[in-house]
């Protein structure tokens, strides 16, 4: 009776996830690279310790990344991954319409490799959790080796189950699970590609992705804002309301050339759509130069999207549209990365049972500039020239990279 | 007319052939350098089983089958048997830094300008092909997963007793 | 009736793969810079997969990331 009552007076101010909504799908393929490696032979033995950490938009996140892999026997490989995100934030999301926090997240996922010939399988299980979101994804995949090992043709299959929770703060400061919600989203992806040796200097992978997602798509507490002029600040809030599908396709190409002196370039180039009116553009470029023991990484990246149909920065009313979204992933906005990494590469005295050690370093600085999204505390007034006049956002963030190889 | 044809499938059949050996047809001789610099030909080896192992130090199941293959060389060479490990890379460096590390006693050859792998019609890294003591081809095996050099052993046992 | 003769043939032959028009054009004994490791096409997993996860959640689009292929072609 206590609990009930203090969760119909539940505070405005809420406890705010990040975007844990999609990440069934977008790790679908990521966290195990599940994908073979490389043509006719099971990925090298290796175990890998990673501390990452991200930093910008008020929002901190870091965190562990543990992998081993292990051939057992002639035909098989098994990989394992942990890897936890904490999270502490106070990003303008948060700041709009909740207090900062603290969270963790933390990933599962195994694979196991089959080699037949020219043929590998593989199949792949993630299991993702955090309080109020546990994702579940399992990936199947297949590759075959072609015209004497120059073209390698993969497929593969992802379904992703996902139970989206949500947590309110108490009158207390409390913050608790609401029994009243409990949402599911359903993910599938369907991908193909192919890779072509073209000469003895350059390679060409293609791939392409479809992905549909159905069910609860959006943050429990992330909400729009609306328009209100001459009334208070001149804005209120009000929750997001996002379609209940989501099918998206992806198409991108990878060029690696080999620079006869040892080096090595690439061009990655992806385009996406979809059904909630999104179009993006990346485009990736980048140099490795290896030298003694060391090797090094530079990769320029652009990313350009174009907003949501459903997206408004500021609708101009109250319930304007059907849906309506204010999440920063829709928005439209044009970003760059710029990357640089060194891997240093050594042997361990009285272990020849390592074939080699790494130890790599790598940082990444992300800028965004969105032209859709205003800079709106939860204080913020109008200004009386309109809401245009307010700053348009800006995030800055600093990715870094820490880890050790082991390759036995 | 007919013959015409069957003249034609014939040759359409034994396109893909050219520029590779068939079992129980004579192994083409060739000529390439040693480790000490000095020309070697296979013919020297006439009366001999012989072994020639097509391999690289980029290569991974070559760096491993490598200790297996002086294994077999120590066990069998005093039998009348030889191993050749032809080495296809175009740039010696890498090998022999790795022959440096991981020392083998059979002979190395340098395939450097790819004449040999082109005329054995290499089909795969690493390749092996084995030479009965009349210098005729008896066994060819492609590529290398850990067992196979029982398939070699048995061919060498039944070779050497020829 | 000929040239039939022909084209069964052939077609009997590329289905069989015991012949193709065109040859692999690069060798199995040319595939050293392919096989170097800064040509792989994801040389460190564990560091892309983070990436394409950071940039998975800030940004709309997903997919299309993985890649297999290319290497040494041993085996």
């Amino acid at each position: 009776m206590q609990l009930s009552r203090a969760l119909r007076h539940a505070p405005a101010a809420r406890h705010v996830a990040p975007a844990a909504v999609r990440i069934g799908v977008l790790l679908a393929f990521s966290a195990l690279g599940s994908l073979p490696g490389s043509a006719g032979v099971l990925p090298e033995d290796e175990g890998d310790v990673m501390y990452h950490r991200y930093e910008g938009g008020g929002i901190t996140v870091q965190g562990p990344s543990v992998l081993i892999r292990k051939k057992l026997g002639d035909n098989f490989s098994v990989s394992y991954n942990y890897y936890v995100d904490i999270i502490s934030s106070a990003s303008i999301d948060v700041l709009l319409t909740a207090s900062p926090y603290k969270e963790t997240r933390t990933q599962q996922s195994g694979s196991l490799e089959y080699q037949h010939g020219k043929t590998t399988y593989s199949v792949g299980y993630i299991h993702s959790r955090e309080p109020d979101y546990i994702a579940d994804t399992s990936i199947f995949s297949l590759s075959q080796d072609m015209f004497g090992d120059l073209t390698t043709v993969t497929m593969s299959y992802s379904r992703g189950w996902d139970h989206v929770y949500r947590d309110i703060k108490l009158a207390d400061g409390a913050i608790v699970n609401d029994p009243t919600f409990a949402q599911q989203v359903d993910h599938r992806t369907y991908g193909v590609g192919l890779t072509q040796v073209l000469t003895r200097n350059m390679l060409l992978s293609l791939n392409y992705q479809a992905l549909t997602d159905q069910g609860y798509l959006q943050s429990p507490y992330r909400e729009v804002v609306y328009l209100t002029p001459g009334v208070g600040k001149g804005w209120a809030t009000a929750p997001q309301v996002y379609p209940g599908t989501h099918t998206s396709n992806a198409t991108s190409a990878d060029l690696k050339y080999y620079l006869p002196y040892r080096a090595a370039l690439d061009f990655f180039y992806r385009y996406y759509t979809d059904t909630w009116g999104i179009g993006a553009n990346t485009l990736q470029l980048g140099y490795t130069q290896p030298w003694r023991h060391w090797i090094f990484d530079g990769t320029l990246r652009y990313y350009r999207q174009n907003a949501a149909n459903f997206y408004n920065d500021l609708f101009p009313r109250a319930n304007a549209q059907n849906f309506e979204a204010r999440d920063r992933e829709l928005a439209a906005f044009s970003s760059y990365t710029v990357g640089v990494g060194a891997s240093y590469e050594f042997q361990v005295p009285r272990a020849p049972w390592i074939t080699k050690n790494t130890l790599n370093l790598r940082y990444d600085h992300l800028m965004i500039d969105y032209t859709d999204f205003h800079t709106l505390y939860n204080t913020t007034v109008i200004p009386a020239g309109g809401e245009n006049e307010l700053p348009l956002y800006r995030l800055d963030a600093n990715i870094i990279q820490l880890f050790y190889s082991l390759y036995f | 007319m007919k013959h015409r044809i069957a003249g034609l499938a014939a040759l359409l059949f034994a396109l893909p052939l050219f520029g590779a050996v068939d079992p129980n047809s004579p192994a083409p001789d060739f000529l390439l350098n040693g480790q000490s610099g000095k020309p070697v030909a296979l013919d020297q080896f006439k009366g001999q089983v012989v072994m020639l192992n097509f391999w690289a130090s980029w290569c991974g199941p070559c760096r491993q089958e490598f200790p297996l293959l002086d294994d077999i060389y120590k066990k069998y060479n005093k039998l009348g048997f030889t191993m050749i490990g032809v080495n296809v890379e175009p740039d010696s460096k890498a090998a022999n830094e790795w022959l440096k590390q991981t020392p083998v006693t059979f002979p190395i050859l340098y395939d450097t300008d790819s004449k040999v792998s082109k005329l054995y019609g290499v089909a795969g890294m690493p390749s092996t092909v084995i030479v009965d003591r009349k210098g005729m081809v008896r066994m060819i095996h492609r590529g290398y997963k850990p067992g196979d050099e029982q398939e070699y052993l048995s061919s060498i046992r039944a070779l050497v007793r020829e | 009736m000929r040239a039939l003769h022909l084209l069964i043939g052939l077609a009997v032959c590329y289905a069989l793969s015991a012949c193709a028009p065109i040859e692999p054009w690069v060798k199995p004994y040319e595939r050293e810079h392919l096989a170097d490791p800064i040509m792989a096409l994801n040389r460190d997993p564990i560091s892309s997969e983070y990436l394409v996860h950071v940039f998975g959640t800030r940004e709309g689009a997903h997919g299309a990331t993985g890649s297999a292929g290319g290497g040494c072609g041993c085996n």
